[in-house]
Protein backbone atom coordinates (compact mmCIF):
# COMPACT_ATOMS: atom_id res chain seq x y z
CA UNK A 1 0.00 0.00 0.00
CA UNK A 2 1.40 3.67 -0.88
CA UNK A 3 -0.90 5.22 1.54
CA UNK A 4 -3.66 3.20 3.34
CA UNK A 5 -6.12 5.04 2.18
CA UNK A 6 -9.53 3.49 1.90
CA UNK A 7 -9.90 4.80 -1.87
CA UNK A 8 -6.34 3.07 -2.59
CA UNK A 9 -7.92 -0.50 -0.73
CA UNK A 10 -11.04 -0.01 -2.35
CA UNK A 11 -9.56 0.64 -6.00
CA UNK A 12 -6.63 -1.83 -4.82
CA UNK A 13 -8.79 -4.82 -4.50
CA UNK A 14 -10.65 -4.32 -7.97
CA UNK A 15 -14.08 -3.05 -6.00
CA UNK A 16 -16.04 -0.38 -7.77
CA UNK A 17 -14.97 2.77 -6.21
CA UNK A 18 -17.58 6.40 -5.48
CA UNK A 19 -16.30 9.65 -4.53
CA UNK A 20 -17.56 12.96 -4.72
CA UNK A 21 -17.09 16.82 -4.12
CA UNK A 22 -17.80 18.48 -1.00
CA UNK A 23 -17.27 22.29 -1.53
CA UNK A 24 -16.41 24.12 1.66
CA UNK A 25 -18.39 27.06 2.29
CA UNK A 26 -17.32 31.20 1.94
CA UNK A 27 -16.70 31.39 5.31
CA UNK A 28 -15.89 29.71 8.19
CA UNK A 29 -18.41 27.51 9.33
CA UNK A 30 -17.18 24.12 9.98
CA UNK A 31 -21.18 22.92 9.92
CA UNK A 32 -21.63 23.38 6.09
CA UNK A 33 -18.74 20.43 5.41
CA UNK A 34 -19.82 18.24 8.46
CA UNK A 35 -23.33 18.57 6.98
CA UNK A 36 -21.64 17.64 3.69
CA UNK A 37 -19.99 14.62 5.48
CA UNK A 38 -22.60 13.45 7.31
CA UNK A 39 -24.70 13.42 4.24
CA UNK A 40 -22.32 11.40 1.77
CA UNK A 41 -20.55 9.42 4.75
CA UNK A 42 -22.46 6.09 3.82
CA UNK A 43 -23.11 6.50 0.36
CA UNK A 44 -19.27 7.55 -0.94
CA UNK A 45 -15.97 6.43 -0.15
CA UNK A 46 -14.20 9.04 -0.03
CA UNK A 47 -14.99 13.23 -0.34
CA UNK A 48 -12.87 15.80 -2.34
CA UNK A 49 -12.78 19.24 -0.93
CA UNK A 50 -12.53 21.49 -3.66
CA UNK A 51 -9.32 24.03 -3.22
CA UNK A 52 -10.74 27.55 -3.91
CA UNK A 53 -12.72 25.99 -6.60
CA UNK A 54 -13.08 28.20 -10.10
CA UNK A 55 -11.00 30.88 -8.03
CA UNK A 56 -13.37 31.83 -5.56
CA UNK A 57 -12.05 32.32 -2.13
CA UNK A 58 -13.62 29.83 0.25
CA UNK A 59 -12.03 27.80 3.28
CA UNK A 60 -9.54 25.91 2.79
CA UNK A 61 -9.10 22.49 1.30
CA UNK A 62 -7.21 21.47 4.33
CA UNK A 63 -9.31 22.76 6.78
CA UNK A 64 -12.21 20.91 5.22
CA UNK A 65 -10.71 18.14 5.14
CA UNK A 66 -9.99 18.37 9.04
CA UNK A 67 -13.26 18.68 9.80
CA UNK A 68 -14.39 15.64 7.27
CA UNK A 69 -11.52 13.42 9.10
CA UNK A 70 -12.91 14.26 12.53
CA UNK A 71 -16.54 13.15 11.49
CA UNK A 72 -14.48 9.66 10.13
CA UNK A 73 -15.18 10.49 6.36
CA UNK A 74 -12.42 9.92 4.55
CA UNK A 75 -11.06 13.07 2.56
CA UNK A 76 -8.76 13.65 -0.78
CA UNK A 77 -7.03 16.76 -0.33
CA UNK A 78 -7.67 18.90 -3.84
CA UNK A 79 -4.39 21.00 -4.83
CA UNK A 80 -4.22 24.15 -7.26
CA UNK A 81 -0.79 25.30 -8.31
CA UNK A 82 -2.67 28.54 -9.35
CA UNK A 83 -2.63 29.44 -5.40
CA UNK A 84 1.30 28.09 -4.42
CA UNK A 85 4.67 27.62 -5.34
CA UNK A 86 6.95 25.02 -4.40
CA UNK A 87 7.36 26.20 -0.93
CA UNK A 88 3.99 25.75 -0.42
CA UNK A 89 2.30 22.80 -1.83
CA UNK A 90 5.46 20.71 -0.32
CA UNK A 91 4.95 22.51 3.06
CA UNK A 92 1.19 21.87 2.87
CA UNK A 93 1.53 18.11 1.58
CA UNK A 94 3.42 17.31 5.12
CA UNK A 95 1.26 18.96 6.71
CA UNK A 96 -2.03 17.24 5.60
CA UNK A 97 0.40 14.12 5.64
CA UNK A 98 1.02 15.23 9.72
CA UNK A 99 -2.94 15.12 10.43
CA UNK A 100 -3.57 11.95 8.92
CA UNK A 101 -4.70 12.61 5.06
CA UNK A 102 -3.90 10.24 2.63
CA UNK A 103 -5.34 11.07 -0.60
CA UNK A 104 -4.19 14.13 -2.96
CA UNK A 105 -5.60 15.46 -5.92
CA UNK A 106 -2.73 17.33 -7.49
CA UNK A 107 -4.47 20.57 -10.65
CA UNK A 108 -3.50 22.92 -11.93
CA UNK A 109 -6.96 25.20 -11.06
CA UNK A 110 -9.11 27.59 -13.20
CA UNK A 111 -7.41 30.97 -14.32
CA UNK A 112 -7.60 33.86 -11.46
CA UNK A 113 -9.41 35.49 -14.27
CA UNK A 114 -13.07 33.64 -13.45
CA UNK A 115 -13.00 33.93 -9.89
CA UNK A 116 -14.08 36.57 -7.46
CA UNK A 117 -10.36 38.06 -6.85
CA UNK A 118 -9.52 38.54 -11.18
CA UNK A 119 -6.90 40.94 -10.32
CA UNK A 120 -4.78 38.87 -7.94
CA UNK A 121 -1.16 37.32 -8.99
CA UNK A 122 -1.36 33.64 -10.11
CA UNK A 123 1.29 31.92 -9.17
CA UNK A 124 1.82 28.69 -11.39
CA UNK A 125 5.58 28.06 -10.24
CA UNK A 126 4.92 24.52 -10.94
CA UNK A 127 2.58 22.75 -13.26
CA UNK A 128 -0.03 20.17 -12.46
CA UNK A 129 2.28 17.29 -13.81
CA UNK A 130 5.39 18.28 -12.09
CA UNK A 131 3.33 18.64 -9.09
CA UNK A 132 2.29 14.90 -9.08
CA UNK A 133 5.55 14.21 -9.99
CA UNK A 134 6.67 16.19 -6.89
CA UNK A 135 4.78 14.69 -4.44
CA UNK A 136 5.51 10.73 -5.73
CA UNK A 137 9.70 12.07 -4.80
CA UNK A 138 8.24 13.11 -1.30
CA UNK A 139 6.51 9.93 -0.65
CA UNK A 140 8.47 6.97 -2.02
CA UNK A 141 12.27 8.63 -1.69
CA UNK A 142 11.49 10.95 0.44
CA UNK A 143 12.63 13.97 -1.07
CA UNK A 144 12.24 17.54 -1.75
CA UNK A 145 11.70 19.32 -5.00
CA UNK A 146 15.39 20.27 -4.19
CA UNK A 147 16.75 16.65 -3.22
CA UNK A 148 16.69 17.07 0.20
CA UNK A 149 15.88 14.55 2.53
CA UNK A 150 12.53 14.49 4.00
CA UNK A 151 12.20 12.82 7.46
CA UNK A 152 9.05 11.19 7.95
CA UNK A 153 6.54 9.33 5.75
CA UNK A 154 4.50 10.73 3.12
CA UNK A 155 1.98 8.58 2.66
CA UNK A 156 -0.27 9.73 -0.47
CA UNK A 157 -2.50 7.45 -2.43
CA UNK A 158 -2.07 10.34 -5.79
CA UNK A 159 -4.62 11.38 -7.75
CA UNK A 160 -5.16 13.79 -11.16
CA UNK A 161 -7.73 15.26 -13.16
CA UNK A 162 -8.36 14.44 -16.90
CA UNK A 163 -10.48 16.31 -19.52
CA UNK A 164 -11.19 13.80 -22.27
CA UNK A 165 -13.49 16.80 -23.96
CA UNK A 166 -10.92 19.15 -24.49
CA UNK A 167 -8.83 20.20 -27.26
CA UNK A 168 -6.57 18.79 -29.11
CA UNK A 169 -8.14 15.47 -28.76
CA UNK A 170 -5.56 12.92 -29.79
CA UNK A 171 -3.16 14.34 -27.14
CA UNK A 172 -5.62 14.06 -24.41
CA UNK A 173 -4.27 10.56 -23.67
CA UNK A 174 -0.89 11.52 -24.43
CA UNK A 175 -1.20 14.21 -21.54
CA UNK A 176 -3.22 11.20 -19.25
CA UNK A 177 0.15 9.17 -20.08
CA UNK A 178 2.67 11.82 -18.70
CA UNK A 179 0.08 12.03 -15.71
CA UNK A 180 0.26 8.57 -15.25
CA UNK A 181 3.76 8.63 -15.60
CA UNK A 182 4.66 11.05 -13.40
CA UNK A 183 2.93 9.15 -10.55
CA UNK A 184 -0.65 9.42 -10.86
CA UNK A 185 -2.48 6.54 -9.21
CA UNK A 186 -5.90 7.44 -9.84
CA UNK A 187 -7.49 9.62 -12.36
CA UNK A 188 -10.93 11.85 -11.93
CA UNK A 189 -12.36 12.87 -15.31
CA UNK A 190 -14.25 16.08 -16.34
CA UNK A 191 -17.79 15.66 -16.13
CA UNK A 192 -19.41 13.24 -18.92
CA UNK A 193 -22.21 13.80 -20.56
CA UNK A 194 -20.80 13.15 -24.34
CA UNK A 195 -20.49 9.26 -23.96
CA UNK A 196 -19.29 8.84 -27.47
CA UNK A 197 -16.29 10.75 -26.99
CA UNK A 198 -15.44 9.20 -23.57
CA UNK A 199 -15.75 5.78 -24.46
CA UNK A 200 -13.27 6.64 -27.62
CA UNK A 201 -10.55 8.36 -24.72
CA UNK A 202 -10.86 5.09 -22.73
CA UNK A 203 -9.71 2.78 -25.89
CA UNK A 204 -7.14 5.45 -26.74
CA UNK A 205 -6.05 4.61 -23.03
CA UNK A 206 -6.55 0.89 -22.80
CA UNK A 207 -4.60 1.04 -26.17
CA UNK A 208 -1.59 2.61 -24.05
CA UNK A 209 -2.57 -0.16 -21.12
CA UNK A 210 -2.74 3.30 -18.99
CA UNK A 211 -6.70 1.62 -17.65
CA UNK A 212 -3.81 -1.31 -15.88
CA UNK A 213 -1.39 1.39 -14.51
CA UNK A 214 -3.86 3.56 -12.82
CA UNK A 215 -7.97 3.88 -11.27
CA UNK A 216 -9.28 5.98 -13.82
CA UNK A 217 -12.59 7.40 -11.94
CA UNK A 218 -15.56 9.10 -14.54
CA UNK A 219 -16.98 11.89 -13.57
CA UNK A 220 -20.61 13.00 -13.36
CA UNK A 221 -22.41 16.11 -13.17
CA UNK A 222 -26.10 16.05 -12.25
CA UNK A 223 -28.16 18.38 -13.90
CA UNK A 224 -30.64 19.97 -11.70
CA UNK A 225 -32.37 22.42 -14.55
CA UNK A 226 -32.25 23.21 -18.74
CA UNK A 227 -30.62 26.53 -17.76
CA UNK A 228 -27.68 24.68 -16.02
CA UNK A 229 -27.20 22.20 -19.23
CA UNK A 230 -27.27 25.31 -21.25
CA UNK A 231 -24.93 27.24 -19.38
CA UNK A 232 -22.39 23.72 -19.29
CA UNK A 233 -23.20 23.66 -23.04
CA UNK A 234 -22.19 27.25 -24.01
CA UNK A 235 -20.26 28.84 -21.06
CA UNK A 236 -17.92 26.07 -19.60
CA UNK A 237 -14.50 25.83 -21.22
CA UNK A 238 -13.69 21.66 -21.85
CA UNK A 239 -17.25 20.61 -20.80
CA UNK A 240 -18.99 18.55 -23.74
CA UNK A 241 -22.45 18.85 -23.29
CA UNK A 242 -24.47 17.49 -26.35
CA UNK A 243 -27.65 19.30 -27.19
CA UNK A 244 -29.58 15.78 -26.86
CA UNK A 245 -29.01 16.24 -23.22
CA UNK A 246 -30.31 19.84 -23.47
CA UNK A 247 -33.80 18.94 -25.27
CA UNK A 248 -34.49 16.28 -22.47
CA UNK A 249 -34.01 18.77 -19.99
CA UNK A 250 -36.00 20.68 -21.88
CA UNK A 251 -39.06 18.44 -22.89
CA UNK A 252 -38.79 17.78 -19.34
CA UNK A 253 -41.89 17.92 -17.06
CA UNK A 254 -39.68 17.44 -13.46
CA UNK A 255 -36.45 18.35 -15.11
CA UNK A 256 -34.83 17.51 -11.66
CA UNK A 257 -36.13 13.75 -12.29
CA UNK A 258 -34.98 14.02 -15.75
CA UNK A 259 -31.59 14.70 -14.59
CA UNK A 260 -31.35 11.95 -12.10
CA UNK A 261 -32.13 9.61 -14.84
CA UNK A 262 -29.27 11.04 -17.06
CA UNK A 263 -27.03 10.48 -14.54
CA UNK A 264 -28.09 6.93 -13.83
CA UNK A 265 -28.21 6.08 -17.94
CA UNK A 266 -24.79 7.27 -17.84
CA UNK A 267 -24.09 5.12 -14.97
CA UNK A 268 -25.44 2.16 -16.16
CA UNK A 269 -22.90 3.02 -19.43
CA UNK A 270 -19.62 3.37 -17.48
CA UNK A 271 -20.09 0.38 -15.82
CA UNK A 272 -19.96 -1.21 -19.21
CA UNK A 273 -16.73 0.71 -20.20
CA UNK A 274 -13.00 -1.46 -19.63
CA UNK A 275 -11.09 0.63 -17.32
CA UNK A 276 -13.48 2.74 -15.60
CA UNK A 277 -12.66 1.72 -12.16
CA UNK A 278 -15.63 4.26 -10.34
CA UNK A 279 -17.08 7.50 -10.53
CA UNK A 280 -16.70 10.40 -9.31
CA UNK A 281 -20.00 13.17 -8.57
CA UNK A 282 -20.07 16.64 -8.49
CA UNK A 283 -23.00 17.55 -7.27
CA UNK A 284 -22.04 21.47 -7.08
CA UNK A 285 -24.97 23.28 -4.86
CA UNK A 286 -26.78 19.66 -5.33
CA UNK A 287 -24.97 17.41 -2.86
CA UNK A 288 -28.48 16.18 -1.73
CA UNK A 289 -29.13 13.99 -4.57
CA UNK A 290 -25.83 12.15 -4.77
CA UNK A 291 -27.38 9.50 -1.79
CA UNK A 292 -30.51 8.70 -4.25
CA UNK A 293 -28.26 8.29 -7.25
CA UNK A 294 -25.44 6.06 -5.56
CA UNK A 295 -28.37 3.87 -4.35
CA UNK A 296 -30.45 3.63 -7.41
CA UNK A 297 -27.11 3.00 -9.35
CA UNK A 298 -26.99 -0.09 -7.15
CA UNK A 299 -23.81 0.64 -5.41
CA UNK A 300 -24.85 0.21 -1.98
CA UNK A 301 -24.07 -0.27 0.31
CA UNK A 302 -20.33 1.04 0.02
CA UNK A 303 -17.58 -1.65 0.78
CA UNK A 304 -16.07 -1.68 4.15
CA UNK A 305 -12.31 -1.82 3.89
CA UNK B 1 10.22 45.17 -29.05
CA UNK B 2 8.99 46.57 -26.15
CA UNK B 3 5.82 47.47 -26.57
CA UNK B 4 4.19 50.54 -24.59
CA UNK B 5 0.56 51.96 -23.88
CA UNK B 6 -0.30 55.46 -23.98
CA UNK B 7 -1.71 56.00 -20.07
CA UNK B 8 -5.42 57.35 -19.95
CA UNK B 9 -5.33 61.14 -20.45
CA UNK B 10 -6.90 61.70 -17.73
CA UNK B 11 -4.14 60.16 -15.23
CA UNK B 12 -1.56 61.93 -17.18
CA UNK B 13 -3.13 65.37 -16.65
CA UNK B 14 -3.61 64.58 -13.14
CA UNK B 15 -0.03 63.42 -13.05
CA UNK B 16 1.26 67.07 -14.21
CA UNK B 17 -0.46 69.23 -12.30
CA UNK B 18 1.31 72.28 -10.64
CA UNK B 19 3.71 71.85 -13.28
CA UNK B 20 4.73 75.10 -14.97
CA UNK B 21 6.93 73.83 -18.07
CA UNK B 22 6.81 70.69 -18.85
CA UNK B 23 9.17 68.75 -21.60
CA UNK B 24 7.54 65.77 -23.12
CA UNK B 25 10.18 63.42 -24.34
CA UNK B 26 9.90 61.18 -26.68
CA UNK B 27 11.73 57.92 -27.43
CA UNK B 28 12.71 56.72 -31.17
CA UNK B 29 13.02 53.17 -30.78
CA UNK B 30 10.48 50.45 -29.73
CA UNK B 31 7.95 53.04 -29.05
CA UNK B 32 7.89 55.01 -31.69
CA UNK B 33 7.69 51.68 -33.70
CA UNK B 34 4.39 50.68 -31.87
CA UNK B 35 3.30 53.82 -32.33
CA UNK B 36 2.85 55.18 -28.95
CA UNK B 37 6.11 57.45 -28.18
CA UNK B 38 7.47 58.38 -30.90
CA UNK B 39 7.46 61.84 -32.24
CA UNK B 40 4.00 61.87 -33.38
CA UNK B 41 2.68 60.59 -30.35
CA UNK B 42 4.57 63.30 -28.66
CA UNK B 43 3.11 65.89 -30.87
CA UNK B 44 -0.39 64.55 -30.40
CA UNK B 45 0.03 64.35 -26.14
CA UNK B 46 1.75 67.44 -26.18
CA UNK B 47 -1.32 69.52 -28.03
CA UNK B 48 -3.72 67.52 -26.13
CA UNK B 49 -2.02 68.78 -23.16
CA UNK B 50 -1.74 72.37 -24.11
CA UNK B 51 -5.88 72.30 -24.98
CA UNK B 52 -6.64 70.58 -22.14
CA UNK B 53 -5.12 73.00 -19.82
CA UNK B 54 -5.59 76.18 -21.26
CA UNK B 55 -9.53 75.28 -21.31
CA UNK B 56 -8.25 75.37 -17.44
CA UNK B 57 -6.80 78.28 -17.44
CA UNK B 58 -3.58 77.16 -16.66
CA UNK B 59 -0.36 78.88 -17.62
CA UNK B 60 2.25 76.00 -18.40
CA UNK B 61 4.74 76.31 -21.61
CA UNK B 62 4.88 72.71 -22.88
CA UNK B 63 7.70 71.70 -25.36
CA UNK B 64 8.82 68.56 -27.37
CA UNK B 65 11.37 66.65 -27.82
CA UNK B 66 12.21 63.13 -28.97
CA UNK B 67 15.45 61.35 -28.83
CA UNK B 68 16.84 58.23 -30.54
CA UNK B 69 17.16 56.06 -27.01
CA UNK B 70 16.13 56.72 -23.62
CA UNK B 71 17.52 53.71 -22.60
CA UNK B 72 20.65 54.68 -23.08
CA UNK B 73 22.99 57.50 -21.11
CA UNK B 74 24.74 58.70 -24.63
CA UNK B 75 21.56 59.90 -26.18
CA UNK B 76 19.90 61.16 -22.92
CA UNK B 77 23.12 63.34 -22.82
CA UNK B 78 22.59 64.89 -26.10
CA UNK B 79 19.17 66.53 -24.67
CA UNK B 80 21.24 69.00 -23.20
CA UNK B 81 22.50 69.61 -26.90
CA UNK B 82 18.85 70.82 -27.63
CA UNK B 83 17.12 72.18 -24.88
CA UNK B 84 18.01 73.47 -21.72
CA UNK B 85 16.81 70.59 -19.11
CA UNK B 86 17.01 73.08 -16.75
CA UNK B 87 14.23 75.01 -18.00
CA UNK B 88 11.63 72.82 -17.24
CA UNK B 89 9.95 71.40 -13.69
CA UNK B 90 8.52 68.00 -15.09
CA UNK B 91 9.72 65.76 -17.39
CA UNK B 92 6.95 63.81 -19.50
CA UNK B 93 8.52 60.59 -20.41
CA UNK B 94 6.94 58.75 -23.24
CA UNK B 95 9.71 55.68 -23.21
CA UNK B 96 9.31 52.58 -21.38
CA UNK B 97 10.16 52.33 -18.00
CA UNK B 98 13.49 51.81 -18.72
CA UNK B 99 13.72 55.06 -20.17
CA UNK B 100 11.94 56.62 -17.49
CA UNK B 101 14.55 55.05 -15.22
CA UNK B 102 17.29 56.53 -16.57
CA UNK B 103 16.13 59.67 -17.12
CA UNK B 104 15.42 60.01 -13.59
CA UNK B 105 19.05 58.58 -12.90
CA UNK B 106 20.48 61.72 -15.22
CA UNK B 107 18.25 64.09 -13.92
CA UNK B 108 18.76 63.62 -10.50
CA UNK B 109 17.03 66.89 -9.21
CA UNK B 110 13.90 67.04 -11.94
CA UNK B 111 10.93 65.13 -11.48
CA UNK B 112 10.54 62.60 -14.50
CA UNK B 113 6.89 61.37 -15.08
CA UNK B 114 5.78 58.27 -17.30
CA UNK B 115 3.13 58.58 -19.87
CA UNK B 116 3.18 54.96 -21.18
CA UNK B 117 2.24 51.70 -19.60
CA UNK B 118 5.26 49.44 -20.61
CA UNK B 119 3.52 45.90 -22.07
CA UNK B 120 5.50 43.57 -22.82
CA UNK B 121 7.97 42.61 -25.57
CA UNK B 122 6.05 41.19 -28.65
CA UNK B 123 5.39 41.61 -32.40
CA UNK B 124 3.50 43.70 -34.65
CA UNK B 125 1.13 40.74 -35.93
CA UNK B 126 -0.10 43.25 -38.11
CA UNK B 127 -1.53 47.03 -38.39
CA UNK B 128 -2.85 48.05 -34.71
CA UNK B 129 -1.99 45.05 -33.35
CA UNK B 130 0.85 43.52 -31.22
CA UNK B 131 1.12 40.56 -29.32
CA UNK B 132 3.26 39.47 -26.37
CA UNK B 133 6.07 36.75 -27.52
CA UNK B 134 8.49 36.77 -24.69
CA UNK B 135 8.70 36.92 -21.11
CA UNK B 136 12.15 37.49 -20.66
CA UNK B 137 12.78 34.53 -18.32
CA UNK B 138 16.67 34.53 -18.83
CA UNK B 139 16.54 30.69 -19.40
CA UNK B 140 15.26 30.18 -23.49
CA UNK B 141 12.88 27.14 -23.68
CA UNK B 142 11.87 28.14 -27.36
CA UNK B 143 13.94 24.88 -28.51
CA UNK B 144 11.83 22.40 -27.13
CA UNK B 145 8.50 23.98 -27.41
CA UNK B 146 8.38 24.57 -31.27
CA UNK B 147 9.65 27.82 -31.35
CA UNK B 148 6.04 28.97 -29.52
CA UNK B 149 6.82 30.41 -25.63
CA UNK B 150 4.18 28.69 -22.91
CA UNK B 151 5.94 30.80 -20.51
CA UNK B 152 4.76 33.97 -22.35
CA UNK B 153 1.65 33.24 -23.81
CA UNK B 154 -0.10 30.11 -21.69
CA UNK B 155 -2.33 32.07 -19.27
CA UNK B 156 -1.30 29.60 -16.18
CA UNK B 157 2.61 29.54 -17.63
CA UNK B 158 1.84 25.32 -18.18
CA UNK B 159 5.57 23.48 -18.94
CA UNK B 160 3.37 20.42 -20.01
CA UNK B 161 -0.10 21.78 -21.49
CA UNK B 162 -2.27 22.63 -22.45
CA UNK B 163 -4.69 22.23 -19.27
CA UNK B 164 -8.34 20.75 -19.58
CA UNK B 165 -9.96 24.14 -20.89
CA UNK B 166 -7.80 24.31 -23.98
CA UNK B 167 -11.38 24.40 -26.66
CA UNK B 168 -11.00 24.76 -30.23
CA UNK B 169 -8.05 25.99 -30.05
CA UNK B 170 -8.53 28.93 -28.05
CA UNK B 171 -7.63 29.43 -24.00
CA UNK B 172 -9.86 28.74 -21.54
CA UNK B 173 -9.50 33.29 -20.59
CA UNK B 174 -10.91 34.01 -23.99
CA UNK B 175 -12.25 32.80 -26.99
CA UNK B 176 -9.85 35.90 -28.27
CA UNK B 177 -6.74 34.67 -26.73
CA UNK B 178 -4.93 31.43 -28.77
CA UNK B 179 -4.28 28.20 -26.48
CA UNK B 180 -0.37 28.04 -27.26
CA UNK B 181 -0.54 24.51 -26.60
CA UNK B 182 -2.53 23.81 -28.92
CA UNK B 183 -0.58 26.07 -31.43
CA UNK B 184 2.97 24.04 -30.08
CA UNK B 185 1.37 20.58 -30.72
CA UNK B 186 0.07 21.52 -34.70
CA UNK B 187 3.31 23.09 -34.96
CA UNK B 188 4.77 19.73 -33.99
CA UNK B 189 2.79 17.25 -35.77
CA UNK B 190 3.46 19.36 -38.67
CA UNK B 191 7.47 18.83 -38.11
CA UNK B 192 6.32 15.70 -37.38
CA UNK B 193 8.63 15.93 -33.76
CA UNK B 194 5.54 15.49 -31.54
CA UNK B 195 7.08 13.02 -29.66
CA UNK B 196 9.17 15.75 -28.15
CA UNK B 197 5.84 16.68 -25.82
CA UNK B 198 6.07 12.96 -24.12
CA UNK B 199 8.93 13.71 -22.03
CA UNK B 200 7.37 15.65 -18.80
CA UNK B 201 9.09 18.97 -18.90
CA UNK B 202 11.20 19.42 -15.85
CA UNK B 203 10.32 22.35 -13.54
CA UNK B 204 11.68 25.27 -14.18
CA UNK B 205 14.17 27.61 -12.61
CA UNK B 206 12.69 30.86 -11.84
CA UNK B 207 15.52 32.68 -10.66
CA UNK B 208 16.95 34.28 -13.61
CA UNK B 209 13.27 34.95 -14.58
CA UNK B 210 13.59 38.08 -11.92
CA UNK B 211 12.98 35.87 -8.80
CA UNK B 212 16.46 35.41 -8.18
CA UNK B 213 16.76 40.02 -7.80
CA UNK B 214 16.64 42.23 -10.43
CA UNK B 215 18.96 41.23 -12.91
CA UNK B 216 21.78 42.65 -14.73
CA UNK B 217 24.17 41.62 -17.25
CA UNK B 218 28.07 42.36 -17.48
CA UNK B 219 30.40 41.90 -20.38
CA UNK B 220 34.03 42.45 -19.02
CA UNK B 221 35.59 42.51 -21.94
CA UNK B 222 33.42 45.60 -23.23
CA UNK B 223 34.18 47.25 -19.97
CA UNK B 224 36.18 50.24 -19.80
S1 LIG C 1 -6.07 26.85 -22.47
FE1 LIG C 1 -4.00 26.65 -23.31
S2 LIG C 1 -3.07 28.68 -23.12
FE2 LIG C 1 -4.92 28.70 -21.85
S3 LIG C 1 -4.18 28.18 -19.80
FE3 LIG C 1 -4.78 26.25 -20.75
S4 LIG C 1 -2.94 25.45 -21.74
FE4 LIG C 1 -2.54 27.61 -21.24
Amino acid sequence: MKSGSSLERILESGQFAVTAEAGPPKGSSAKVIQRKGELLKFCCDALNVTDNQTAIVRMSSLGGCLLLKELGVEPVLQMVVRDRNRLALQGDILGAAALGIRNVLCLSGDHQKFGNHPTAKGVYDIDSIQFIQMVKTMRDEHKFLNGEEISGDVPFFIGAAANPFADPFEFRVIRLAKKVNAGADFIQTQGIFDMARFTEWMKMARDKGLHEKTHILAGLIPVKSVGMARYMRNNVAGLSVPLEIVDRMADAKDPKEEGVKICLETIEQLKEVEGVHGIHVMAVAWEDIVPRIVEEAGLMPRPVV
Amino acid sequence: MIVAKRKPFEEIKESVVGAKRILVLGCGTCVAVCLSGGEKDVAILALQLKMALKLENQDVHIDELTIERQCDREFIEQIGTRVNPDDYDVILSMACGAGVQLLSDVFEHKVVLPALNTTFIGVAEKLGVWSERCSGCGDCILGKTAGLCPIARCAKQLLNGPCGGSVNGKCEISKEVDCVWQLIIDRLTRLDRLEMLEEIFPVKDWSPAGHGGPRKMVREDLKL
